[in-house]
């Protein structure tokens, strides 16, 4: 009886310390030197698109902030996380809006439901140049029903419109749920990881990828910080 | 003194023969010329109506070598020694994305598809028709360009489109298609014309980055040819699958059978030099399309009506 208190105990307590002990990686993305100037972006063979922007909008290939932020940076625990292989049930969207890609950078789990909207007057193409995942190609006249799709592979996928050449934007199809997409500050937080070693990969779609790895113990919140070197051009 | 030597230099010349043949035969027994083969050979395999085709089989090997390594390389991937002069360059077999499919977008086409493509080549382009060699060598040759791409191994080829039956070509039909190439925006790349002349024709890339043209129907000739096949029912696919690869999006989301035959009848007339059903409706009406009325009945026109009457009493 008493051995059976004791072992039921201890079993709580492993379990509970499991459950209890889930620590936080966070940080900032910036950079150093001086990035590339983003050109303003010419949407006059659009007049429907060109008249939604009071000022024409920029690039968005390195988009900075306050502080030498950089933002749509993807941090993600890229070896480490016990897979959770748990695909969310909420799909993620994707708009054409002003004829932008919003958000620049998308990133999803492995088989999550993708849902692509097209809120303009004009029709888009939606193009994303899978090489890993299959590559397809659908037009996307305004007022016609999102287009719903999924990626069975993890990839950085590039997506355009032929139709609008200026707009460029990425599905980071990833296979875990610990990522996070800087905005704003470039600021990032990766929750809810259970104790052990992991890898954490931040990835600029111009300047490239950096990792660096952290332990995680119990409840502790890890400060990682990433700093890319701007390109001149 | 004269017949020993003749002897002498018949003897000599008879050990130099067999010491020549000896290591002759000793030698490998194919050539060692032209870049070498892949040296192992996924096991892949085509079916077409009754005819199989495999990859590993001599004539695949051989054939492929011979008539294909040229351009699209012998590792498949499109880096060919001809492909540097070649525009639009040779498929890429290694991300399995091809052009001519009767499968809906992103999918992998059949193996009558690739067979057909083979035979038929590619119109505008360097891929020749390949009606020299015979159907089991093109069969065997469907499946040796399957060992390129990792996709052949578990996807299964897409499910090909259902073409329903197509409709009368009438100038109302060709009236639709117009309205429709003007709503679906098919101006923007291929032109108000579709002489490939549109808005955003001149910025086209495909998907490797290199520019590419959207096609222009008013090609002078009885000659202007679609990639994919020259009938009505080809044209009908193109839209319907896409042409993956290059900005030519798939349509099937958008668009409903009947509606998409209307195109077809209308992007017939664009072809101002060909001979065609649709032009010879087109001229009868005195090359004028009419502007497209819509006469699907409208259950709020007929509310409305019924409202009118009950307030005019």
């Amino acid at each position: 009886m008493r051995t059976k208190q004791i072992l039921l105990a201890l079993l709580t307590l492993l379990v509970g310390s499991s459950l209890m002990f889930a620590g936080t990686v966070s940080g900032k993305v910036t950079y150093t030197g001086t990035p590339a100037k983003q050109k303003a972006i010419d949407m006059g063979k659009e007049p429907s698109c060109a008249k939604q922007h009071a000022t024409p909008v920029l690039n968005e290939t390195v988009v900075t902030g306050p502080d030498s932020a950089l933002d749509n940076v993807v941090v993600y625990v890229s070896s480490g996380a016990p897979d959770d292989g748990q695909v969310p049930s909420q799909a993620v969207t994707y708009e054409q809006k002003g004829c932008q890609y919003i958000p620049h950078v998308l990133a999803m789990h492995v088989n999550q439901e993708l849902k692509i909207t097209n809120d303009d007057q004009t029709s888009h193409n939606i193009h994303p140049l899978a090489k890993v995942n299959q590559e397809w190609n659908k037009s996307q006249p305004p007022g016609t029903p999102p287009i719903v799709e999924k990626y069975t592979k993890p990839e950085f996928i590039s997506v355009k419109c032929n139709i609008h050449p200026w707009m460029h934007g990425w599905f980071v199809v990833l296979n875990t749920n610990h990522y996070d997409v800087t905005k704003g500050g470039g600021d990032f937080k990766l929750p809810n990881l259970p104790p052990g070693k992991y890898t954490i990969t931040a990835w600029q779609e111009d300047y490239g990828t950096q990792t660096a790895d952290v332990t995680i113990t119990g409840n502790e919140t890890k400060d990682v910080n990433f700093t890319f070197k701007a390109k001149a051009y | 003194m004269r017949f020993i030597s003749s002897s002498l230099f018949t003897a000599i010349l008879g050990c130099a023969c067999a010491a020549g043949f000896t290591s002759l035969a000793s030698a490998q027994d194919v050539p060692e010329v032209g870049p070498k083969p892949p040296l192992a050979i996924k096991t892949m395999e085509s079916h077409i109506g009754n005819i199989t085709g495999h990859s590993t089989s001599d004539n695949a090997r051989y054939d492929y070598r011979r008539f294909c390594a040229g351009c699209h390389g012998v590792a498949g991937d499109g880096n060919g020694e001809n492909a540097v002069w070649l525009d639009p360059k040779p498929r890429d077999f290694t991300i399995a994305t091809f052009k001519c499919r009767s499968t809906l977008t992103g999918t992998l086409p059949t193996d009558e598809d690739l067979f057909k493509t083979i035979g038929r080549g590619i119109a505008n382009s360097n891929m020749p028709v390949w009606n020299t060699i015979s159907n089991q060598e093109r069969a065997d040759l469907v499946a040796y360009i399957k060992i390129f791409s990792p996709r052949w191994d578990k996807e299964k080829a897409g499910t090909p489109i259902t073409i329903p039956p197509e409709p009368p070509v009438t100038l109302e039909s060709i009236s639709h298609g117009k309205a429709l190439f003007t709503k679906l925006e098919c101006w923007k790349c291929h032109g108000p014309h579709g002489e490939g002349d549109g808005p955003s024709a001149s910025t086209l890339t495909d998907s490797k980055d290199n520019p590419i043209r959207p096609y222009n129907f008013a090609v002078a000739g009885n000659d202007s040819r679609f990639k994919c096949g020259s009938t009505n029912q080809d044209i009908y696919k193109i839209f319907m699958t896409g042409v993956d690869g290059t900005p030519m999006p798939s349509f099937a989301d958008v668009i409903q059978p009947n509606d998409a035959w209307d195109l077809v009848h209308f992007l017939r007339t664009l072809q101002v030099h060909r001979k065609s059903k649709e032009n010879e409706v087109l001229s009868a009406a005195h090359g004028v399309i009419p502007p497209y009325v819509d006469k699907t009945p409208r259950p709020s026109a007929a509310q409305a009506d019924n409202k009118s009457s009950g307030g005019g009493q």
